[in-house]
């Protein structure tokens, strides 16, 4: 039996809508679950504090009536699971509570350190990927050589290494010693009333308001925090760039291109490297969350003013609020890359399309 | 079966290396021992596994090799000395403690925490993995769903938490490592036990009667156990920086414990004169991470030949 050409292009066209349409049911669950599994774990986090939250505010020295008042204002008088919807609800909307140390409300706080953070890590993931990627390329063209060893040893110690260590002793070098790079911090403070950011991303501000010689300093600040998380996402890059690389150069397209008298430059850089790119792209993605991640401990050495300082400095205080509220925000912005990635996947590779 | 076959002497190379073992005892050491060959023809893995024996090692008799006492130190003469000073190989501390045996006794923290956050882990992982995998259905929806909601958490950020809400201590510590990194094991003990759930010596022990139950834990995490220690071996690295963050922070082993991390943290005072004090245990960390690493490259290689030199 012989159908139509249109009948069979509509069938077509329709199993294709429907496929994207299972898809993208498929992606909202996911993201939803996601969400909520953040929720529920920050959630009971913040109940398995040791600390009686009553207690911390009425003082242990309160009468019974003003501890039961307290307690029913709070909602802890309520079952558990009307808690946890309490609790969503008023985080989906924003509302993560009031930061003891800062005494502004969390996310607040968080929106001013947040673009801290992603500047750095920004820095960092551009430093990895404009490095790793051509020395993970030279590594698999040149594969066994005494670059792709050298390449190797880069990245194993990138694995290896504390990264707060590495980072007290590159002070000691480059600030104490050479005096190369700023003392820990974001700006100067001589530029702290001169300079007046409007985005949060001081480099970018800088630049648009023409104040080089802030654009310097801010520089100097950034160089040695910035360079460490390139460091380490540069490790990473470099050592997934070399793997996609090889599978590349094993293909067949690749023989045919050298039969037909392709310059090895232009085999490695226009055919291979294009086809590899599709998945690195996703091993970019991922390294920039790790260096949000990777920040905690970077900023606590460098005194960067962003989340991960933020983060920290609370767990010092017992601020339960500002930590749990800094997890949740870093765990969406995971959630938010994998996303981002996954789409750019789709729509960088036509064959996850067509399936 | 030639008569030479069976003739050859026990453990020689060539029974090892037979074709047609005779035994159950043959085949089972002679896989072994190619597996061995293939691994030690990899120097960086075999230095990895010189490191970690040195480790085990030094926590073994960190009593009979520390020269000094790593809690109590000489407060009146030997604080901060360099290294190299007569009987301080490594220098002291602020609290005029010896650097070196504080190191030795470190190695027992070090190993305590990856050894129990891998016997809490990986089992958990293993379970999740394989039950998921055999079961199917919804079963298997709701723990991976479980399983990729852990996966998306930020781990350094989720055990700063967990530890926050815990109180430090490194047995809490542990703990929250161990809850943030189970669930790659779980994927993988998953992908393992779906490329064989339909095959059929599975088929076979079925017919015979076995349970699920039985199915699972003698059919199928026997055969998902080598490239979980991989992943496990490799992941120790991590493990370790993680532990050692916290320590740092100060969320970790307290003080006057030995710890590596907290170790750096103390020294960060005096890092611009006495930089020795943060230094020395940094290396330490370093060198058994990158041992852990060296190791768990050469295991995959030498286990799972086809993704070798990737």
């Amino acid at each position: 039996m012989t159908l139509p050409e249109t009948s069979v292009a509509t069938r077509r066209n329709r199993r294709r809508a429907s496929s994207f349409a299972t898809s993208v049911l498929r992606f909202a669950v996911t993201v939803v679950t996601t969400i909520f599994g953040l929720l529920v774990v920050t959630f009971f986090i913040g109940r398995v504090i040791p600390i009686d939250p009553v207690l911390a505010i009425v003082g242990d020295r309160a009468p019974a009536h003003l501890y039961e008042r307290t307690r029913i204002e709070l909602g802890l008088n309520l079952p558990i699971y009307q808690q946890f919807f309490i609790y969503a609800k008023q985080a989906l909307s924003g509302h993560f509570g009031t930061s003891v140390l800062t005494s502004n409300p969390v996310l607040e706080d968080i929106r001013r350190v947040f673009p801290a953070t992603m500047e750095l890590a920004t820095i960092g993931t551009l430093i990895g990927s404009i490095v790793g990627v051509p020395l993970g390329v030279l590594a698999a063209v040149r594969r066994g050589s005494i670059a792709d060893q050298i390449v190797r040893v880069i990245g194993l110690i990138g694995y290896s290494v504390p990264i707060f260590w590495l980072g007290l002793l590159s002070l000691v070098l480059f600030y104490a010693q050479l005096r190369w790079v700023a003392f820990p911090g974001r700006v100067d403070i001589v530029y702290e009333y001169s300079f007046t950011p409007q985005t949060g991303f001081y480099l970018l501000d800088a630049a648009m308001q023409g104040q080089w010689e802030v654009m310097w300093d801010l520089f100097r600040h950034i160089a040695l925090p910035g360079g460490l998380l390139g460091y380490f996402s540069l490790a990473y890059i470099s050592r997934m760039t070399r793997s996609f690389m090889l599978n590349e150069l094993s293909q067949e397209y690749v023989v045919a291109a050298r039969a037909k008298g392709l310059s090895e430059t232009r085999i490695i850089w226009f055919h291979a490297l294009r086809n590899a790119a599709v998945p690195l792209v996703t091993v970019i993605a991922l390294s920039y969350a790790n260096l949000l991640e990777g920040s905690v401990l970077t900023e606590t050495i460098f005194s960067w003013p962003g989340l991960g300082l933020y983060i920290t400095n609370s767990l010092q205080n017992a601020d339960m609020n500002a930590v749990l509220g800094g997890t949740l925000v870093i765990g969406a912005v995971f959630v938010g890359i994998n996303i981002f990635s996954d789409l750019l996947y789709r729509t960088l590779d036509p064959r996850t399309r067509s399936r | 079966m030639s008569i030479a076959e069976t003739s050859l002497k026990p453990y020689s190379r060539e029974w090892l290396l037979s074709d047609r073992p005779t035994s159950r005892r043959q085949a089972r050491f002679g896989r072994a021992y190619i597996v061995w060959r293939r691994f030690a023809e990899n120097r960086l893995a075999l230095m990895g596994l010189v490191i970690i024996l040195g480790l085990i090692f030094v926590a073994a008799f960190a009593g009979v090799l520390a020269p000094h006492d790593p809690v109590v130190g000489d407060l009146r003469n030997s604080r901060l000395l360099p290294l190299g000073s007569p009987g301080y190989l490594l220098g002291t501390d602020d609290q005029g403690r010896d650097i070196l045996s504080r190191l030795l006794y470190g190695s027992r923290l070090t190993l305590l925490v990856v050894v129990l956050v891998a016997i809490i882990a990986a089992p958990i992982g293993l379970i999740v993995g394989t039950v998921s995998g055999y079961a199917g259905g919804w079963i298997d929806a709701v723990l991976m769903r479980i399983t990729d909601i852990f996966l998306a958490f930020p781990k350094l950020v989720l055990a700063l938490a967990l530890v926050a809400a815990l109180g430090p201590g490194i047995e809490n510590a542990i703990l929250a490592i161990a809850v943030t990194s189970w669930p790659p094991y779980a994927r993988i003990a998953r992908a393992e036990t779906m490329t064989f759930r339909n095959s059929e010596f599975i088929a076979a022990v079925k017919l015979m009667g076995a349970s699920p139950f039985r199915i699972v834990l003698r059919h199928v995490m026997p055969l998902c156990i080598s490239s979980l220690i991989v992943r496990v071996t490799l992941d120790m690295a991590g493990i370790i920086l993680t532990a050692a963050g916290l320590g740092f922070l100060g969320l970790g082993a307290q003080p006057p414990l030995p710890e590596w991390g907290a170790m750096i943290a103390s020294g960060r005072r005096f890092i611009l004169d006495q930089w020795w004090v943060a230094a020395m245990p940094g290396f330490a960390i370093l060198i058994v991470s990158l041992g852990f690493n060296l190791l768990g490259d050469g295991l995959r290689d030498a286990l799972d030949p086809k993704e070798a030199g990737q």
